[in-house]
């Protein structure tokens, strides 16, 4: 064997230590440059959409087209989740209640979970599901076949025409469709609470509303325009980025649901946090 | 005196008769990230010419075309469009110069959720906003009767073929009178018989609309069916360029390789 002198083994192990140390620092750097470059581009995405919104010539029949979209093609859905909603919510808490001989709250509880968080987070979420994967895969697929290239070489502006109409159409319309869904938890709670007792549709929904403040309606409607703010950005980012092959339709449908949802959830925390604060 | 000016090249021939090029290009440079796509390119575009670039494809013809009408933005070079410096223009102005440019792209690119109606009325009510509704429907029906397609008017793009997609498609690059037409790769993907027919097409909005036409391809019988003139991209840079006879004659084993 080999007799290698110990300076030179210090040195080779040094020269081994150093080359994987650059290596890690260089893909460290590519990391942190492509964070950056991302985060660049989310900025420069939102500064377009903020322009675009207040210059002239607003698209307002496509606007319009997309509330219907989103809105009225939603309501099935919502309508369905909405009711369940309330329905589990009283078949799950009515047990607990009878015990303590607290069922007389069972209309001011389920009404104050649904307004206050289980309706808009829930609503939100759906529509993360429905419209967020909708608007990635539209758009994405109209970036992989041109037509966003040809919308611009109309002469139109595709980020006016598609981008702003559908943001501003979600941020408009998630907010109503979580009323309504609440509006149907409620009723939902109704007939769940008429399954094993009985309680008129007056006396439950007076129940209901004398337990509900302002303050627990106001926060709840002023995160759920945070909530189609953030499902309308996402989705058309991811939408409008979309790589150029088929595959990337996918990808952008899927993380627009992912990262809306994940959204959703970190901006309803920060709605209750700030709520927390500026209430108590 | 007519042979000293057929033997001209076509330039020279369009310059003694004061025709000024529409397009010109100046060593266009585009890359991406380290691909180098265009290394020098530089070419001109005659009025009422059809010049037809060639290329294997990978060799940058789309690139090219997507730098003159501004989809993407050149790294080095000059494009001329009318004698407007595309680089050197806003957003206003180039939407103003885009509206005199019709792009045929590769794909067709028509929009899957509006009918072929509408797919026609998007640019006709944006670029010529003074069209009465009489107006816009006699016109939407001219070019759909000119692409031979004139009954397929509520019909959605997802219930055409690959060719009526196609004709669909070069209708609505008309309807808005242009006065320069880029055609992408206009017969990739079709049989001969369509292939042929969309040449055809090619020829008569020239002749009818007055256009100056690019036209990409890697289809020699829609180059030679097309071209006034030819230019052979080859590695990002221009291999040959010269009147559809010379590319014929050639005798350099590339150029000969396409025409077999």
């Amino acid at each position: 064997m080999k007799n290698i002198h110990p300076v030179k083994k210090v040195k080779g192990f040094a020269k081994v230590q150093s080359v994987k140390l650059s290596e890690k620092t260089l893909a460290k750097t590519e990391a942190a440059g492509s964070f950056l470059t991302d985060f660049a581009d989310v900025v420069l995405f939102l500064t377009r959409i903020v322009k675009e919104t207040f210059s002239r010539n607003f698209e307002f029949k496509e606007f319009f087209r997309q509330c219907f979209q989103i809105g009225y093609k939603s309501l099935p859905l919502v309508s369905v989740t909405g009711a369940i909603m309330g329905l589990v919510l009283t078949i799950q808490s009515r047990p607990v209640l009878v015990d303590f001989g607290a069922v007389s709250w069972l209309p001011g509880m389920v009404a104050v979970s649904l307004i206050r968080e289980m309706g808009p987070v829930i609503t939100a979420l759906i529509c993360a599901g429905k419209i967020g994967s909708g608007m990635g895969a539209e758009l994405g697929s109209m970036k992989v076949t041109e037509q966003i290239d040809a919308m611009e070489v109309s002469s139109t502006n595709p980020m006016k025409f598609l981008v702003v109409t559908r943001v501003l159409a979600a941020t408009i319309m998630v907010p109503l469709l979580v009323l309504y869904a609440d509006a149907l938890g409620i009723m939902g709670s109704w007939a769940g609470a008429n399954i094993k007792g009985s309680v008129s549709f007056v006396l439950f929904f007076s129940q209901a509303f004398a337990s509900i403040a302002f303050i627990d309606f106001l926060p709840a409607v002023i995160k759920t325009f945070f909530f189609g703010a953030v499902i309308g950005l996402v989705g058309t980012y991811k939408g409008y980025n979309a790589g150029r092959g088929t595959e990337s339709v996918g990808v952008a449908a899927n993380s627009a649901v992912v990262l809306a949802s994940l959204l959703v959830i970190i901006v309803d925390l920060l709605a209750v946090q700030i709520t927390d604060m500026l209430v108590s | 005196m007519s042979t000293q000016i057929t033997e001209l090249p076509v330039q020279e021939v369009s310059k003694k008769n004061g025709n000024e090029p529409v397009i010109e290009v100046k060593h266009l440079k585009k890359s991406f990230g380290s691909l180098e796509v265009l290394k020098d390119v530089s070419l001109k575009l005659f009025n009422g010419e059809n010049l037809v670039v060639l290329g294997k494809s990978g060799s940058g013809k789309s690139v090219l075309i997507k730098c003159i009408v501004g989809l993407l933005q050149s790294d080095g070079g000059t494009i001329n469009v009318f004698n407007q410096d595309i680089n050197a223009l806003n957003t206003q102005e180039m939407g103003d110069l885009r509206q005199k440019i019709g792009f045929l792209f590769q794909s067709g690119a028509l929009y899957d959720s509006m009918t072929v109606k509408e797919n026609l009325e998007f640019p006709l009510r944006r670029i010529k906003k003074n069209l009465s509704e009489k107006e816009i429907a006699e016109k939407i029906y001219e070019v759909l009767e000119n692409v031979g397609l004139a009954d397929s008017l509520h019909k959605m793009p997802s219930q055409l073929s690959g060719g009526m997609r196609k004709r669909i498609s070069l209708a609505r690059t008309i309807v808005v009178d242009p006065m320069i037409m880029l055609y992408d790769e206009p017969t990739t993907g079709l049989d001969p018989i369509t292939s042929d027919e969309i040449s055809e097409l090619i020829n008569q909005v020239q002749k009818r609309y007055k256009t100056s036409s690019v036209i990409i391809t890697h289809d020699i019988k829609c180059a030679l069916n097309t071209a006034d003139r030819m230019i052979m991209l080859m590695d990002g840079e221009i291999y040959k360029e010269g009147k559809l006879k010379e590319f014929e004659n050639s005798t350099d084993t590339t150029i000969s390789s396409f025409f077999k």
